[in-house]
């Protein structure tokens, strides 16, 4: 299946990916009522010094000890991508304490939240991909593991 | 065609299921369970009398569950035996059940010790299953003075859920300091500061020796009055079905890393078996729910003749309170050392070039990369380890692991 890869020596640290993901999950149509002079809460986030910089968000793990962790059973896997269950999550953090690369995040609403590929948003595609200027973010099949 | 047995309905019942559904879609599965409901997560029973989650959202599975996966599940239903000779389970009803392969996912049960006095109480609860917490709600008023005994996870969550609900809340306890399983005693006065500031009172290393219907006196010969007793003292895993078919147990019931028991075709998971911790290296039953869903996983692909391998458990607990997080994770030996940031305590346990264990206080954001180091037996000298005690982030590894997290298949 496609999922999101990174490449560090192209990411040029500009965060843009984090607007972009903040605001295609905010169900609004203007960007800057959206994002203007808000605290944003997107479900990617960049990791890095001066010299590297990289996007980090969910991997979509072959074998995801998110979704075999959550207590409240808020997390599953369907077609490939892991989802999270909004209404479900108490907001424990136990997917927190076992994500391996620290991709799940608390959203504005207490709750948990994560990349979904904005495969069920107004974008349809992920938004950090489109919105790359040094495509350091793609989107792409890299075949699976067994 | 085989035929699944399973005995118990929790998270490591539906593990299991899930882990023989992807190895084996057909066979027959059949689940015995005790309680009347649709499996449902039990950790949320503090959250729903918190009013955070409801009756419906807290099943731990969707409705439609049973029947993607083809199981069948006894309601209202007791195991009373295991025949390992013939391959049966006896039912309290008088139905015996065949099994190729059965999983006693049998849980845990409320550790209640011989109070004197305690049949003089009214209004007392366990708080483990929905029913505790749906027993306990009726009683729940907002001048109920309540004294919860045990001040581990189960008491004080119990204590969370219900803090708005009713008038006084005293937790006490024998150890001497709060949540005694999973904090080193600095931690625990910080986090017990943190419980104080939220209107809980603490009376520790003291217990309740004697109740007088609604008073009980305490082994330091205080007297607390209260209306209602929440007994929150420990847990003992459920292994009798498995000790009296002659299976090996000790505090669980012993299984290997494939969670097969001593006796043929049958595994254990969940709060009732005792497997590999390898964080002390030993057997050890491990309480916490995604442990019991993983061993349930591992358990089902063994038992559908799949091979799955499960040697990595530890200990790791994520436990929020008043919207204060703490998370632990491993053994707490070695070196201890200590990183404090603006909002948070860090202490890391460090042996043989490994970081064994964790705790942190009030910042908890990515912890998932520790509890990685431990789980991997990550080498520290591979890894930045001055930045990792500052911040948890995937910055401490090399570029060439970064590149397969990032750039491959993980």
């Amino acid at each position: 299946m496609k999922r999101i890869y990174v490449n560090e020596k192209w990411c040029l640290g500009c965060h843009l990916c984090e607007y972009n993901c903040a605001f295609a999950n905010s169900g609004m149509k203007d960007m800057v009522l959206a994002l203007k002079d808000k605290k944003i809460f997107p479900r990617i986030h960049i990791e890095g010094d001066e010299r590297i910089t990289f996007a980090v968000s969910c991997r979509h793990c072959t074998d995801p000890l998110c979704v075999k962790s959550c207590i409240a059973g808020a997390i599953s896997k369907v077609d490939g991508v892991v989802k999270i269950d909004k209404t479900k999550c108490v907001g424990c953090l136990t997917c927190v304490l076992v994500c391996p690369h620290g991709a799940l995040s608390l959203g504005e609403d207490g709750v948990m939240q994560k990349c979904e590929l904005c495969l069920e948003n107004a974008c349809g595609k992920p938004a950090c991909v489109t919105g790359c200027p040094n495509r350091a973010i793609v989107y792409e099949e890299r075949g699976d593991k067994a | 065609m085989k035929k699944y047995v399973i005995i118990g309905n929790g998270t490591a019942a539906v593990g299991c299921v899930e882990g023989i559904r992807s190895v084996d879609k057909k066979s027959k599965i059949t689940i015995i369970s005790e309680e009347k409901h649709a499996v449902y997560s039990r950790p949320l029973i503090s959250y729903y009398l918190e009013g955070k989650t409801d009756l419906h959202r807290m099943k731990y599975r969707g409705d439609s569950f049973c029947e993607d996966n083809d199981c069948r599940v006894l309601y209202g239903t007791r195991a009373v035996s295991i025949d390992p000779e013939k391959k049966l389970v006896a039912l309290n009803d008088g139905a015996k059940l065949d099994y190729d392969a059965l999983c006693v996912a049998t849980g845990s049960r409320p550790f209640v010790p011989p109070f004197e006095g305690l049949e003089t109480v009214e209004k007392k609860f366990s708080f483990m299953k929905l029913d505790d917490a749906l027993a306990l709600e009726g009683t729940l008023t907002k001048v109920a003075r309540v004294l919860i005994v045990g001040a581990g996870l189960i008491g004080l969550k119990c204590a969370e859920g219900i803090r708005d609900r009713v008038g006084e809340i005293t937790v006490c306890d024998l150890a001497d300091r709060v949540l005694s399983s999973i904090l080193d005693a600095d931690c625990a006065k910080i986090v017990q500061e943190r419980l104080e500031a939220n209107g809980l009172h603490f009376l520790l290393g003291d217990t309740a020796v004697r109740f007088e219907k609604s008073k009980a006196v305490m082994k330091s010969g205080k007297t607390v009055e209260f209306d209602v007793l929440v007994l929150a003292v420990g847990v003992r895993a459920n292994t009798e079905l498995v000790k009296e078919a002659g299976g090996n147990v000790n505090r669980g019931i012993v299984v290997d890393e494939k969670l097969q028991t001593t006796l043929p075709c049958v595994f254990a998971a969940g709060d009732c078996a005792e497997g590999f911790d390898a964080s002390i290296g030993a057997n050890r039953v491990l309480a916490i729910l995604p442990n019991a869903y993983l061993q349930g996983h591992a358990a089902g692909v063994n038992m559908a003749g799949g091979k799955a391998c499960f040697d990595n458990a530890i200990p790791m607990n994520s436990i929020g309170f008043f919207g204060y997080h703490i998370m632990t994770a491993g053994a707490y030996d070695g070196e201890m050392i200590e990183e404090k940031t603006g909002s948070g305590v860090k202490r890391f346990f460090i042996g043989e070039n490994r970081l064994k264990g964790y705790i942190l206080l009030g910042e908890v954001e990515r912890a998932g990369i520790y509890t990685s180091l431990i789980r991997e037996r990550t080498p520290l000298d591979t890894i930045d380890f001055d930045l990792m005690k500052k911040v948890a982030t995937n910055m401490i590894y090399s570029e060439k692991e970064r590149r397969k997290t990032f750039g491959d298949v993980v």
